[in-house]
């Protein structure tokens, strides 16, 4: 599995099994901060930053806990890092930006339990990738969500206009829409092999 | 014990049944719901895993509550939740070596449930161990209910099997696309669709009435 060339990964990573639409991972923010188009693009910057940290991280607490026989140790340990890494976001964009810490709200400290994340990191170990592969999946991984979360919150925009039943409204359509992305992804299942 | 502290009781494991149902009421948890629920076993093994965990974790929040200093009190959760599913997933990988597969990355992924934390957060640090157990084990019990609601339309639309049984005659043509992840976006809506039907059913009967 290791010899997977850099634009594959990122390629199958971004849009091929894209985290939100293939994976189901990391929904409840697709779902909750979707709302805006703004917002959603930030969200996304967010949690790629997020996710290039812990990706580098998990990679060496990785090979830590092998060199000290400790593997029953790695969620723990994953866990513990992408949540104090979530915390230094949080203060980073409460210092430079004010309005976007306001905007993110709860969402932010919510990264931390985002399953995205914490799965890039399993999933990383679990394919055995390298250090520029694990950056480079990280990576496409974090624009998957971007793009998807952006793409949704373009949809949500419009359906805000549009006139539908208030039975339909709310989680119910935005599902139904999310149902439709997932579909039209599922054509770049013949990019990979 | 007074017939009133016993309602309470019985309240409290029923409304994380139905009425404050973590999957169709709250929205919580969403991604093991829609990522495991391709089959009836998937999803019957990942709600009782998910239930194990929760009803420990709540255990534990809730004797630890008077000790934990509020700053470090999700760091807290987050580990003590941590710990538990790392014995699930040794359980589970212990009894079937299918179902591990099959849940995958996912049994590790229930650290990063919603539900869980929102449980330890908003009831089990606030309420004695006798509450949050119950609490638990209602809100444990709907998920898993929300989660084999959701496997069942799958797995039978999907496969034409019920746990692995053939349900249709031969001349079936399974809808592959349920048991594919758009599948699953599209029946969460259309439960969530009924249940929303249902309440304005309700409403305009009251209002009739």
């Amino acid at each position: 599995m290791t010899d997977l060339s850099l634009s594959y990964i990122f390629l199958s990573a971004c849009l091929i099994n894209n985290f939100v639409l293939a994976y189901f991972l990391g929904i409840c923010p697709f779902l909750g901060v979707s709302g805006k188009l703004a917002t959603a693009t930030r969200m996304g910057g967010a949690v790629t930053f997020v996710m290039l940290v812990s990706s580098i991280c998990a990679f060496g607490i990785h090979k830590l806990l092998i060199a000290i026989d400790a593997q029953f140790l790695q969620l723990i340990s994953f866990i513990v890092v992408i949540a104090s890494t979530v915390q230094l976001v949080e203060m980073i964009i409460k210092k430079f930006s004010p309005a976007l810490f306001q905007a993110l709200g709860i969402f932010l400290p919510l990264i931390t339990t985002n399953c995205a994340i914490l799965g890039l990191a399993l999933f990383q170990t679990s394919k055995g990738f390298g250090f520029v592969q694990c950056l480079v999946y990280a990576l496409g991984a974090g624009a998957g969500f971007t793009l998807a979360l952006v793409l949704m919150a373009g949809l949500r925009e419009e359906l805000d206009l549009a006139n539908i039943s208030s039975m339909v409204k709310g989680t119910a359509i935005t599902l139904m829409v999310a149902g439709i992305l997932s579909l039209a992804f599922m054509g770049f299942a013949g990019l990979g092999s | 014990m007074s017939s009133s502290h016993q309602i309470m009781d019985t309240d409290t494991f029923i409304k994380g049944l139905w009425k404050e149902n973590p999957v169709f009421v709250q929205v919580l948890g969403m991604c093991p719901v829609l990522a495991v629920s391709n089959s009836v076993s998937n999803a019957l093994a990942m709600g009782l895993a998910t239930t194990f965990v929760l009803i420990m974790s709540n255990t534990l929040v809730s004797l630890l509550r008077n000790f934990i200093p509020k700053q470090v009190r999700i760091a807290t959760y987050i580990l003590i939740i941590a710990t538990f599913v790392t014995v699930a997933e040794y359980v589970i990988q212990a009894i079937s070596l299918e179902i591990h597969k099959a849940l995958g990355a996912f049994i590790a992924l229930i650290v990063v449930n919603c539900m869980i934390l929102g449980r330890a957060e908003a009831f089990a640090s606030k309420n004695t161990v006798k509450h949050s157990i119950l609490d638990a084990l209602g809100m444990g019990f709907g998920f898993t209910f929300a989660l084999l609601c959701l496997g069942a339309v799958r797995e039978i639309l999907g496969s034409g099997t019920f746990l692995g049984m053939e349900v249709f005659a031969d001349s079936f043509q399974p809808w592959v696309i349920m048991i594919l992840p758009g599948g699953g976006f599209f029946t969460l809506g259309a439960w969530l669709l009924f249940f929303n039907w249902r309440r304005e059913q309700k409403a305009k009967k009251g209002a009739a009435a």
